[in-house]
């Protein structure tokens, strides 16, 4: 009765309170108190409802619990049935972001290197978003606007109870996709949603979603809330777009000016490549015109040689002219009369020459004369003609003539010169000295027989 | 003309698009010989035929994902049909 009253009266609550003496039971429930300032009630959430909340419940965190209001008999007391449970207060939560940031990015999940470079031109876009509402439209329409792609939406969930999962579950999954499956892998993804309060955006801040959206294989843009939101999404993402039209933006370039580029090139090209031709052309021509023209060059040519003949003959007419001139001239004077003339003189010139037979044999005879002068006189004037008569002449061994007694006495040897022959003889008293230097000599050999030549010195 | 025409498939628009870049430079610069600079030219349509299929190949295709029962993709339908 009482169970049905309170089970009737209270069919659902949303409570507000802070949770204390949150006990996680071995079979997967979860225990807790939910209080304010003045009032405290009992709160159960069975294992179905627990495994699907979005945080991990702790003492003292402020949360709007939803659930049925229930009596448990045993302990006369009543208690909720808590079917979910979300945080309330944005303190609260920014608190629980800045300790989720800070530990993700302790993990490197956010660092710059990480950050991938997005394709030019993606073939396929793979879009996680919810089917319904503006952000799929608008990210189609200016998709469609700037260049048609394919896209392919992962629908899901964007706010509430399981949305996280199933905003990580489309990340891995698009990831995961095999290239050539029957569903066409994407070369980009965008993870997009509207704007709205920050517990709108909340799944995005999830850990779960910003794992995904880390670890895709896929380059990311994330596109959540409005330019001034800013969700853990954004920072795991490779690049954050401030809005989902932005990010259509970001995803693709403008077909339009692709084609103009390319037109464009197209042009130049064709210029670039027609105009040194048509250069080439106007300078062939131009250097075409400036060939002379070949008969002007055959008559000048054949007027050059016709006046060369002309010169020609008449210079050998006139060269004979000249030299006929010159042989009559020089001819005229070569006559005998004249060779003739010139050999009369010569041996007029010959015959007056005197006998050089005569002079020569006068002075032979001039010569032998006094010749024989002389010869008459020689035998009186000969040193040794007196010898015949008894004098002798003296010599040293040089055979100077020692003319005194004083010389003489200081000659080892003196050779007296008759009129017959010599006579050598010893001065005066001293025995004669020669001997002693002929005995020196022969006794210096027998002292050295070995070498005699040196010795005789 | 480093690369053989051949290869002119495989280029990305990006790469093709860069590549008739510097084809149509070296045709501008007049640098080049004039028999070269027609196979150079035959080279920048080659790459610009490729870069404008890319971009006539464009079109919408709006899919979406069907899943099965395990939340794995199956296949994909027009994405307004029945959305």
């Amino acid at each position: 009765m009482l169970k049905r009253t309170v089970e009737d009266r209270f069919g659902h609550v949303r409570l507000r309170g802070e949770l204390s003496g949150v006990k996680r039971a071995a079979s997967g429930h979860m225990y807790c108190a939910l209080k304010d300032e003045n009032a405290v009630i009992d709160g159960v959430m069975w294992r179905g409802n627990a495994g699907r909340l979005a945080f991990r419940p702790e003492d003292g965190v402020e949360v709007i619990a939803t659930g049925k209001l229930t009596t448990y008999p045993g302990r006369s007391k009543y208690q909720i049935v808590i079917e979910s449970m979300e945080i309330a207060g944005e303190g609260a939560l920014l608190a629980l972001l800045a300790k989720l940031k800070a530990k993700l990015e302790g993990e490197g999940l956010f660092a710059p290197e990480r950050k991938r470079r997005l394709p030019f031109l993606p073939r396929t876009i793979g879009v996680v978003t919810s089917p319904t509402g503006a952000v799929i439209r608008d990210i189609l329409h200016r998709l469609g606007d700037r260049f048609p792609s394919h896209v392919v939406v992962w629908p899901v969930m964007v706010q509430g109870q399981g949305s996280a999962e199933q905003v990580a579950a489309a990340v891995r999954g698009f990831s995961a996709l095999a290239p050539g499956g029957p569903v066409p892998r994407p070369d980009l993804l965008i993870v997009a949603r509207g704007g709205g309060s920050i517990e709108d955006l909340w799944s995005f801040n999830e850990e779960i979603v910003v794992r995904a959206i880390a670890e895709s294989t896929i380059p990311t843009i994330s596109a959540v809330g409005h330019e001034t939101d800013t969700t853990l999404s954004d920072f795991a993402a490779d690049l954050r777009a401030p809005t989902p039209t932005a990010a259509a933006e970001i995803a693709v370039p403008v077909r339009q000016e692709l084609m103009a580029m390319l037109d464009e090139y197209a042009a130049r090209q064709r210029r670039g490549v027609v105009r040194p031709v048509a250069l080439a052309r106007e300078r062939l021509i131009s250097w075409s015109e400036r060939l002379p023209d070949p008969k002007t060059m055959v008559e000048a040519q054949g007027q050059r040689l016709d006046d060369l003949t002309d010169r020609l003959r008449r210079g050998l007419a006139g060269r004979a002219e000249q030299a006929r001139r010159a042989l009559a001239e020089s001819g005229g004077g070569l006559r005998p009369a004249l060779l003739q003339r010139h050999v009369v003189q010569l041996r007029r010139d010959l015959a007056r020459v005197p006998d050089p037979g005569v002079l020569a044999r006068k002075r032979v005879g001039e010569a032998a004369q006094a010749l024989a002068a002389l010869s008459r006189l020689l035998p009186q004037l000969n040193p040794y003609a007196p010898l015949e008569r008894g004098y002798a002449v003296v010599t040293d061994p040089s055979g100077h003539a020692v003319t005194t007694r004083e010389v003489a006495a200081m000659q080892s040897g003196l050779t007296l010169r008759f009129g017959d022959g010599t006579l050598d003889v010893t001065p005066g008293d001293s025995a004669p000295p020669a001997p002693r230097p002929r005995k020196t000599a022969r006794r210096s050999s027998q002292d050295d027989p070995a070498s005699g030549q040196q010795s005789l010195f | 003309m480093d690369e053989a025409p051949q290869d002119i498939s495989a280029l990305t628009y990006e790469q093709a698009l860069k590549a008739l870049e510097d084809v149509v430079r070296r045709l501008e610069s007049g640098e080049v010989a004039l028999d070269e600079s027609i196979s150079l030219y035959e080279r920048g349509e080659k790459l610009r035929a490729h870069c404008q299929a890319r971009l006539d190949a464009a079109q919408a295709r709006i899919e979406k994902i069907v899943a099965g029962p395990d939340g794995v993709p199956q296949g994909t339908r027009p994405f307004d049909e029945g959305a």
